[in-house]
């Protein structure tokens, strides 16, 4: 096997550091939503939302590495953040199950990137006050972007659902399909509770008046009914726990570096 | 000051003045420094220069390519050592861009944001943008994300022609 290195799957514990564990969820979340808007280039149905969606999926991607990065030097295992992006298997990934959905038809793309604008941008404001120097930067630079993100999609989402019928019946069933995905945004276990004592993390569980309130507004905008509070609603992503999707996408996101180990261009 | 201190400011200008000559990749006729991507330069303790720039966007794929050529401009220069340092804090902002800058930027036919950054909400005023050709203020937008993710697509209603708007942020 000369020349060819481990290709061995890595894996992060579960019983790394919170912070670690933390980095790794919101860069996870980051690089899934934007590998599944990259997959709408050369398929968006105009050339200027091809440009936004493109844009976004850099935005995302960009996040991404500066967490992964992060992740890295916090493993301290001389891992780079390639490794974290490209040799860790499903269960290993930690993103919100919200992240991993296949993209659907347009409206179900642009309400998922509203739906997850409207918790990320104050999610990043608020992290942006961390006493953790690195996470504070990474976060201000992402909550500008995520303020564009959200300006962008939820204006697709009211010009869609107060649009014709057949938009408006699109959004309906976006918003049918991806409602139960919302509340894993909000979720957080000893993993947060930990960073939330410590000064570190903001509870996102208080960040949610804040995403309903503008969920609320733009749907009544759209003419969109709110949907009735779920009594189930998926969970597990952070934990490992995928959709059958996930599995899919990493294979194809994975598949240069796994078949051609140390391949640069 | 010392001599060596002397010597080290004399080095750490030399350094600005180098990198900071560098023009973007993808809107060549502005400098790095002009962005304002180019934020500090100084001599670490081995006696190379060490520069720090910071991305505009989290995605800026520009980036590397700035990094490489801030590095060549140093070597160029006959700076010892030379490094490039990415930095994230403090996070990016249109108002670092110099009056100059956005002349340049204007004449290029590209409408240079705002001098103070603003914002506009989901539900904000949408801001005056004026056409690069003939100024009117008469401007819609047609695309809030342009060829890269600095640049919105917008169209004037007077003179009818499309153009590029650096956002703000
Ligand atoms: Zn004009």
């Amino acid at each position: 096997m000369s020349g060819i290195c481990d290709m061995t799957s890595i894996l992060v514990a579960q019983d790394a550091p919170p912070l670690l564990l933390h980095v790794l969820r919101l860069a996870d979340t980051a690089l899934v939503l934007g590998h599944r808007l990259s997959e709408w280039t050369g398929r968006a149905p105009m050339l200027e939302e091809e440009l936004a969606l493109a844009n976004a999926a850099l935005d995302y991607i960009g996040q991404a590495r500066s967490l992964y990065d992060y992740a890295a030097r916090l493993d301290g295992r001389g891992r780079t953040e390639d490794d974290l992006a490209y040799l860790r298997d499903t269960p290993d990934w930690r993103c919100w199950l919200i992240a991993e959905l296949p993209n659907g038809d347009f409206a179900h793309s642009v309400l998922r990137q509203f739906l997850v604008a409207a918790a990320l941008q104050p999610y990043w404001r608020a992290l942006a006050a961390s006493r953790d120097a690195t996470l504070a930067a990474i976060a201000a630079k992402a909550e500008k972007e995520a303020a564009y993100h959200l300006r962008h999609a939820g204006e697709w989402v009211i010009r869609l659902g107060d649009g014709t019928d057949e938009s408006h019946r699109r959004m309906t069933e976006a918003l049918e399909d991806l409602w139960p995905y919302t509340g894993e945004m909000f979720e957080a276990d000893a993993v947060e509770a930990a960073l939330v004592a410590e000064g570190v993390a903001p509870d996102p569980l208080a960040l949610r008046p804040a995403w309903e309130a503008m969920v609320a507004r733009v749907l009544a905008e759209a003419t969109l009914d709110l949907p009735a509070p779920c009594a189930w609603m998926q969970s597990g992503g952070r934990r490992g726990v995928h959709t059958e999707h996930l599995g899919h996408l990493l294979a194809v996101m994975q598949h240069l570096p796994r078949s051609y180990p140390g391949a640069v261009w | 000051m010392s001599v060596v201190a002397l010597a080290d400011a004399a080095l750490r200008q030399r350094a600005l003045a180098a990198a900071g000559a560098v023009a973007d990749p993808e809107i060549p006729v502005l400098s790095i420094a002009d962005l304002g991507v180019l934020r500090d330069a100084r001599v670490t303790e081995d006696g190379g220069v060490e520069v720090d720039i910071t991305p505009t966007y989290s995605g800026c794929p520009a980036m590397g390519m700035i990094a490489v050529q801030v590095e060549a401009a140093l070597l160029a220069a006959g700076l010892p050592a030379p490094r490039v340092r990415l930095v994230l804090s403090p996070a990016w902002t249109t108002d670092w861009m110099s009056a100059e800058g956005r002349a340049k930027l204007r004449d290029y036919g590209i409408a240079p944001p705002a001098p103070r950054a603003t914002r506009r909400g989901l539900f904000g005023l949408e801001e005056e943008v004026a056409c690069p050709r003939c100024g009117s203020t008469a401007t819609e937008t047609l695309s809030e994300f342009g060829s890269t993710a600095c640049k919105a697509l917008r169209r004037c209603t007077a003179c009818r022609e499309p153009f590029d708007h650096f956002k703000c942020l």
